[in-house]
């Protein structure tokens, strides 16, 4: 599983490496998010998340800790899950972003989240967007996991509460669904 | 009729996926906040007035309004059940108003596991009373004696005539029942009656079954409403700037010149708050600012010494809280007496996401959105904060992540207070990581003392139990008054500290016994090491020692862990509980330690714990691998017993065990905040790390006890009591090493495994 693209370091790495435009003047940029092509005014070092919720005004991502550590941020850049509390916007370029919302509706639900909700397989709530997208892009890759895989691909996230037992019914569902 | 047709329908459309019960608005106080219609300040709802406590509208929805708040367990969804279930609506009309205090009356909060036990009772009184009204106005409108119409799903008709009907909508949509209750207590203890008696539970058809929770399928889609996603027409962003250490003086404060963005630096005493027009900018200018603080040195022992350091002070109170015959006679005389003492650590709430709260601060009057358990104490902390009477505040409760407890979410919503009415503007306040782990009250460190006198027979004799806490609750679990939040205290408010000596719950049966909680003294306040209430507060801690030494002296006596408890144990509740869980696990009753110990590699082994907390009762069974070479323990298997009463919610009862369990191992195994003195140094999650997915036991299973003619009684914290005995005493059953201070860290259990002395007795 050491491809797998979620992986913080990865994260904060790709922070990191990317040039400090701070003090460049805001132009706007044009992101693909969730099918749409958007124009935001957030200065090119504004981490992605706080463009998306602030600007964009979606809700699936959330803030969690800011450090790439936990993966309540987590979205897909090109299909990859990727936290986007350490992804600077200028960095996204023309892959399209493809957050919670953009997985699935209430009405048209994801196969991931019909499991999710299927196992109940939240406490409190908060962090399963991250538990979500990392499932749906880990099981597009690796249809038929074993539980090791799963708990392996999983191992970057963090759920206060303890719904781990949930979650993991809800991604063998998933999985069983899909194959 | 129409209208209560209407509804069916449209619930019958929707009730076949579990989408549908969420189209009715779950938290409809959430939804009108999102959208900025702050509604206009208002005293409290007056508790006596059936209409404070639910309403119905035209198409037959319900709206149910209480205190209680969700804290992600499925509480609004177990009141929906109870709602519809007096009522005789279906599950699916009934909505969910919680925690506003210009709607919801005054029931003290969320804590202790009460919200079902306790909060709900009123709602259900309610509800029956509003059952029994519109009967009698069914019964008047369709022309016959009200014992010859029944009701169902909202309809009411005549049993002649079952074409005869009339619906609550109908009956009373949209209106006001104007209907005075008899009142009991108050706050916490709020209860409230008709003449109605609610159903017996042999008639329930909703409460028991194991309905989805309304929140699930919004909040697996991204449509659910947070704390943090609340936004209001020409809010601005704020963040807060700590002391490094308690006692530190603000200085000065530099570099705010030219920070895109940047409206205000608001200092009041050693409060410093930085607002910005957007988030990222208000991030940045946090970071570009340069604080200068005075040097401190805080009061605090060295982390290694803590408990050493607690047991060595001098306690500021000390109280017997049980006491059976003569302890000292009994100890003095005992041919054999044992000793030990266990160390519980400070611990985070580490909620997973930072406490975050909006205020709109100005003429004189307040609102706050906030995701605190105790909105109508936090009304009286604002106001007390601020300078302006309660009822100019108005604090609407929005959920945050799981709080298990008090955690920032008051002090974030006081940060917000004083940034708005320094500019004017509402201010929503994020804190960041470190600000949440780093600066939450903490769960509080106890130290446990046991000495128990054993006689010629291996009968227990005496028992002499102390449990020594710091502080009790430093920080009241309701912010009542500004001092009780961290701005307060930091902008020069005083906090009352509260001294409550903690002590543990269980019902063994000894001749002589004494149950004694002290408290030492532990400076509290503008402290990263401020103390409060953490889920079951203290209990983790108290049944800790308790439960592993009742297992060092079955051990000592060489009989079963099992079978000693049974012994002295009489209450056919606990009983049953105890002898459910280790007929489930397959449990062999032999002595701990297990005889054929591995000097090397992996053991395994299994311990056993039970415990009381308030009228609930549980039994855990834990299975682990120790590896010997690593110090690594893993739980391979959690059997647990639980009986609190009448259960509600079976899928939503086992979901909130499943997860207490593996939060409390988490807190067992991992967690401990770490502090020198230059502060706190567990701030995100790398240092202060808990459970994750790789680590997770391999199988939890449930026994769940249901006893309908009892009440419901807690399930929120109950099950985390027993976890880190069970595991202590099932890594002593693997290794014959003994753990007395949690976390169980692969350095601690190395360290209790080279201790052994080879044979082992």
């Amino acid at each position: 599983m050491g491809s797998y693209a979620s992986d913080p370091v990865t994260a904060q790495v790709t922070a990191v490496a990317s040039p400090s435009p701070a003090s460049s003047p805001p132009r706007p940029l044009r992101l693909s998010v969730n099918g749409a092509m958007r124009t935001v005014q957030a200065s090119p070092d504004t981490p992605l998340l706080y463009v998306l919720r602030d600007e964009l005004g979606l809700r699936g991502p959330r803030f969690g800790c800011g450090l790439g550590q936990c993966g309540a941020c987590t979205v897909h850049l090109d299909g990859v899950a990727v936290r986007s509390c350490v992804l600077p916007v200028a960095a996204v370029g023309d892959r399209p972003v493809t957050t919670l919302e953009g997985l699935g509706s209430l009405d048209r639900l994801h196969p991931v989240q019909q499991a999710f909700i299927a196992e109940q397989a939240t406490q409190c709530g908060y962090c399963v967007n991250g538990w979500i997208m990392t499932t749906a892009a880990f099981l597009a890759k690796t249809p038929d996991p074993t539980d090791a895989e799963i708990r392996s691909a999983l191992s970057g996230l963090i759920c206060r509460c303890g719904a781990h037992m949930r979650i993991l019914r809800a991604v063998r569902r998933a999985a069983q669904h899909r194959g | 009729m129409t209208s209560t047709a209407l509804s069916r329908r449209q619930f019958l459309k929707t009730s076949g996926a579990v989408v549908v019960a969420f189209t009715v608005p779950a938290f409809a106080g959430s939804r009108e906040q999102a959208a900025g219609a702050a509604p206009a300040v208002t005293g409290v709802p007056d508790a006596s007035q059936l209409d404070s406590w639910l309403a119905i509208a035209q198409d037959g929805t319900v709206t149910v309004f209480t205190d209680k708040v969700e804290l992600g367990m499925g509480v609004s969804t177990a009141f929906a059940q109870i709602v519809a279930e007096e009522l005789d609506v279906p599950f699916g009309v009934v909505s969910v108003v919680m925690g506003d205090t210009a709607r919801t009356p005054d029931q003290g909060g969320v804590g202790g596991s009460t919200s079902i036990s306790v909060g709900a009772v009123p709602v259900r009184q309610a509800a029956a009373e509003a059952r029994r009204l519109l009967l009698n106005l069914a019964s008047a409108r369709l022309g016959v004696p009200v014992e010859q119409v029944a009701v169902r799903d909202g309809v009411v008709r005549r049993v002649d005539d079952p074409t005869k009907a009339v619906s609550y909508g109908e009956l009373i949509g949209g209106r006001r029942f104007n209907v005075t209750l008899t009142t009991t207590g108050g706050s916490y203890n709020l209860g409230v009656a008709g003449t109605a008696r609610p159903k017996s539970p042999d008639q329930y058809k909703i409460v028991g079954t194991p309905v989805p929770r309304i929140d699930v399928p919004a909040k697996a889609t991204a449509t659910f409403t947070y704390i943090v996603d609340v936004r209001v027409p020409g809010m601005v962003h704020g963040r807060v700037i700590r002391p490094p250490v308690p006692g530190a003086r603000l200085v000065r404060v530099e570099g705010a010149q030219g920070v895109p963005g940047l409206l205000k630096v608001v200092t009041k005493g050693d409060f410093v708050g930085v607002v910005a027009q957007a988030e990222w900018q208000v991030i940045q200018a946090t970071q570009k600012l340069k604080v200068t603080w005075s040097t401190s040195t805080p009061a605090w022992p060295k982390m290694a010494d803590l408990y050493d350091a607690m047991w060595a002070m001098s306690p500021s109170t000390r109280r017997v809280m049980a006491q059976v015959g003569d302890v000292d006679a009994a100890l003095a005389s005992a041919p054999r007496t044992i000793e030990a003492r266990y160390g519980w650590p400070f611990q985070s709430h580490a909620m997973m996401g930072p406490s975050c709260a909006v205020a709109d601060v100005g003429d004189g009057r307040a609102t706050v959105w906030s995701s605190t358990q105790h909105p109508h104490q936090l009304q009286h902390g604002i106001a007390d904060l601020l300078g302006v009477a309660p009822n100019a505040v108005h604090v609407i409760w929005v959920e945050g992540a799981g709080s298990y407890g008090r955690a920032g979410a008051e002090d974030a919503a006081a940060d917000a207070a004083l940034l708005s009415q320094a500019v004017g503007r509402p201010v929503r306040v994020q804190w960041t990581r470190a600000d949440e782990t780093g600066w939450d009250p903490k769960g509080p460190p106890v130290v446990v003392s046991v000495r128990a006198g054993v006689d010629e027979r291996g009968n227990v004799v005496a028992w002499d139990y102390v449990a020594r806490g710091v502080s009790g609750s430093g920080i009241p679990a309701g912010a009542s008054t500004g001092g009780s939040m961290l701005a307060g205290q930091l902008s020069g408010l005083s906090v009352h500290g509260l001294d409550v000596p903690t002590v543990v719950q269980e019902n063994y049966v000894f001749p002589a016994k004494r149950k004694t909680g002290e408290i030492v003294p532990w400076p509290q306040e503008g402290s990263p090491l401020r103390t409060s209430n953490l889920r079951a507060p203290s209990q983790p801690a108290t049944t800790f020692g308790g439960e592993s030494f009742v297992d060092e002296m079955a051990a000592a006596l060489r009989v079963d862990p099992v079978e000693f408890r049974l012994r002295y144990l009489r209450s056919p509740r606990d009983v049953a509980v105890v002898q459910a869980a280790v007929q489930h696990a397959g449990w062999v009753s032999r002595p701990s330690p297990r005889a054929d110990i591995p000097r090397v590699g992996l053991a395994v082994g299994r311990g056993f714990a039970y415990s009381p907390r308030g009228n609930t009762v549980l039994a855990t069974v834990a299975e682990v691998e120790v590896n010997q070479a690593t110090g690594q323990v893993h739980v391979t298997r959690f059997v647990i017993a639980h009986d609190c009463g009448l259960i509600v919610n079976p899928d939503g009862l086992r979901g909130t065990i499943e997860a207490n369990l593996i939060q409390s191992t988490s807190r067992a195994l991992k967690e401990e905040v770490g502090f020198r003195p230059s502060g706190v140094t567990s701030v995100d999650w790398a240092s202060y790390p808990i459970l994750g997915m790789p680590e997770v036991p391999d199988r939890i299973e449930i026994v769940l006890i249901n006893h309908p003619e009892l009440p419901p009684y807690g399930a929120g914290e109950p099950a985390s009591v027993a976890t880190a005995p069970a595991i202590a005493n099932a890594i002593f059953d693997a290794t014959g090493a003994r753990l007395r201070a949690v976390p169980f860290t692969p350095e601690r259990v190395k360290a209790a495994l080279q201790s052994r002395v080879w044979p082992l007795s």
